[in-house]
């Protein structure tokens, strides 16, 4: 399906990524959101509170984070595509429904825009350190999606992309944008509506809300439609009710995690560039990816063999071409704005074939083209 | 001899029979009240949803057949306020326990009411967290003991319906397990209600609170409620605190009109931005 023209803002224009987010997500048709301030994320919401009353949308300031991130999941059962926005320390408070939307399969997106943490930390300036609280912030075991955006064209393209995943895969998508690129200013340009695709929730009045087909992903119902549903996020049978037995927790919680392991392949999403005979691989993502960019310019000059590949998804994590990327370059390089979190995830499907050096930065600024240099010098030696 | 049906069973799901709670349990003597005023409201049942949070009262949600939604500790307000928003045409009801709604869920009580969103809220106030195994509870009145204040508690409780009207809600009542008929009634006023609106329901705990307390099986604390309660619809808000569980005032102490919330807003963009202004619409059943 199409997007609905009324909430697509078609044309050129020079916004920063926090406003194309919001753009993206009404023109992927979010009619709800609820928010809670917090920099660097809050012009998000901002704008959508001006946009809301003009596309049929709703949106509601919470007196929380955690009011606001189940605000959201009401209204996505009542019949509404719906998003929140935070930041650090609100993305916090949230996990507890990141991981009820998870388990209840509530289709529904979280915008982090990361800044240093931990704690209030470096408020407004940016950092990368929430990529592991991404997937693993909420507790049990629990399936995740989440994009990264690296431009303000990418907030608006892959914000339409996570409610769109959200809506295929019935499951909360984290949107894991970073300061820089949420208060970024550059060209967006965002189509007609009819070039925009929509996935359209899936519905099916006759299965029960917790039948997945083959996919594993069952349809949905709404509150008002007549049909008796139950919601909740205790262990349950495919009838939505409570069911407390080993067998049933093994069933729905394995389930879970299948239905997006089993798409893992076709939900991985990133760029390459010069992998094929390259000495060093550079795997970054967001503004980093930007930074580095400039590090595998410099690299290059020095005659340095240096390829790229630049994460969108970051999960479920694009494990088997990083694999084939380990056994194809001697060093792989992952700067990242944190003390080395997906440098992890890279080293251990690097499995020893390729050595993995870990760029850090503690947040509050981006690294220094140099010292990215340095590693993949270092790498390629 | 054909059965005769109960009326109230239409809105069970007897498929889900037995239920957890324990004998003498007060909260399923709320729910019969509660299918019997969805009845004599004349609702349509189809476009009753219920939500609540965890707990013993929590459960209810579960039991039900309306639409449901059991959500997380202290946040059925803020789901319910997604459901109403987003769907006006949903009559939403709160159904939870003293320590889920003012304790953990505290903050959302109190903006619910000052929002003044159209969400009946019906608290079951069996003074402990049941559930867990009869904590202290932000309404458990001072000197009961419980097992976590195993001394006696000597916090001063929460005087919900007191805070509920400083907050602006727009119907709050308070009655025990022994007045059903009143009861019954309060929740078809609330349901009557547009607007946020708040029962309290002074319920009992057998197997936690009030054997802990000397206070009998869920006969005798009926019988307690029956004795100790004073029907007082003027009382002076002051006097609603429980301490020491001297004398409960039950009556409807709040019936106020405020403007709601959804519709308010609605109207409120409507007029500032005229034409620019598009309303919430649905197609097959998502809105677009």
């Amino acid at each position: 399906m199409k997007a609905a023209p009324h909430g697509v803002l078609t044309g050129v224009h020079f916004i920063n990524g926090d406003a194309a987010c919001c753009e993206g997500a009404i023109a992927a048709g979010a009619r709800f959101a609820a928010g809670y301030p917090i920099t660097p994320s809050t012009e998000i919401v901002e704008r959508y509170a001006a946009r809301a009353p003009q596309v049929g949308g709703t949106f509601i300031q919470m007196e929380d984070e955690l009011a606001a991130s189940i605000t959201l999941q009401g209204a996505v059962w009542a019949g509404a595509r719906a998003f929140t926005v935070t930041s650090g320390p609100g993305f916090s408070l949230m996990m507890e429904h990141i991981c009820y939307a998870a388990m209840t399969e509530t289709p529904c997106v979280f915008v982090d825009v990361q800044r240093a943490g931990p704690s209030t930390g470096l408020p407004t300036l940016p950092a990368q350190g929430d990529m592991m609280q991404a997937k693993w912030g909420s507790h049990g075991d629990y399936p995740i999606i989440a994009l990264c955006p690296n431009s303000p064209q990418e907030c608006f393209d892959l914000t339409i992309q996570a409610f769109n995943l959200a809506e295929k895969y019935r499951n909360p998508v984290m949107f894991m944008m970073d300061e820089c690129v949420g208060h970024m200013t550059e060209k967006v340009v965002i189509p007609e509506a009819d070039e925009i695709d929509i996935t359209p929730r899936r519905r099916s009045p006759d299965a029960q809300l917790f039948q997945p087909g083959e996919d594993l992903v069952p349809p949905m119902q709404h509150a008002g439609e007549g049909h008796g549903i139950h919601v909740t996020g205790l262990t349950h049978n495919e009838r939505g009710y409570p069911d407390l037995t080993i067998a049933s927790q093994d069933k729905l919680v394995r389930r879970l995690h299948d239905k997006i392991a089993l798409a893992a392949e076709e939900i991985a999403d990133w760029d390459e560039e010069d992998i094929e005979g390259a000495d060093v691989a550079v795997i970054s993502y967001g503004i980093t990816s930007r930074v580095a960019q400039r590090a595998i310019v410099m690299a290059r000059e020095k005659g340095l063999r240096v390829g790229r590949m630049r994460l969108i998804t970051v999960w479920p994590f694009p494990e088997r071409r990083v694999r084939e990327i380990a056994q194809k370059v001697r060093t792989i390089v992952v700067p990242e704005l944190n003390l080395g979190q997906i440098a992890l995830e890279v080293e251990r499907l690097a499995a020893g074939n390729a050595r993995v050096i870990s760029v850090t930065h503690a947040g509050g600024g981006v690294h220094r083209p140099e010292q990215i240099l340095q590693a993949i010098e270092e790498g390629a030696r | 001899m054909a059965a005769v049906a109960n009326p109230v069973e239409q809105f069970l799901r007897s498929e889900r029979i037995p239920h957890i709670w324990c004998p003498g349990c007060g909260i399923g003597t709320t729910v019969n009240a509660f299918a019997r005023a969805v009845i004599d409201s004349g609702l349509d049942p189809l476009k009753v949803v219920v939500v609540s949070g965890i707990g013993c009262s929590g459960r209810v949600a579960g039991y039900v057949s309306f639409d449901s939604f059991h959500t997380t500790h202290g946040r059925a307000i803020p789901f319910a306020t997604g459901l109403k928003l987003a769907n006006p045409e949903l009559t939403v009801v709160v159904y939870s326990g003293d320590g889920d709604l003012s304790a953990i869920g505290g903050n959302h009580l109190i903006h619910s009411a000052r929002r003044n969103l159209d969400i009946k809220v019906i608290c079951v106030n069996n003074l402990v967290y049941a559930m867990t195994g009869g904590q202290s509870a932000p309404t458990t009145p001072e000197t009961a003991n419980t097992s976590t204040s195993p001394y006696g508690s000597f916090e001063p409780d929460l005087n919900l319906p007191k805070l509920l009207d400083a907050a602006g809600a727009s119907y709050v009542a308070r009655w025990t397990t022994y007045h059903v008929k009143q009861m019954e009634r309060a929740m078809l006023e609330l349901l009557r209600k547009k607007g946020f609106g708040f029962l309290e329901v002074v319920s009992q705990c057998p197997t936690l609170y009030q054997r802990r307390n000397g206070m009998g099986d869920g006969l005798e604390s009926v019988k307690f409620y029956k004795e100790h309660s004073k029907v007082k619809n003027d009382a002076c808000l002051d006097d609603l605190a429980m301490d020491k569980i001297g004398e409960i005032i039950c009556g409807r102490f709040v019936d106020r009109d405020r403007p709601e919330y959804g519709q308010t807003m609605r109207e409120f963009y409507q007029n500032k931005l005229g034409a620019k202004y598009r309303a919430p619409e649905f197609q097959d059943g998502v809105l677009v």
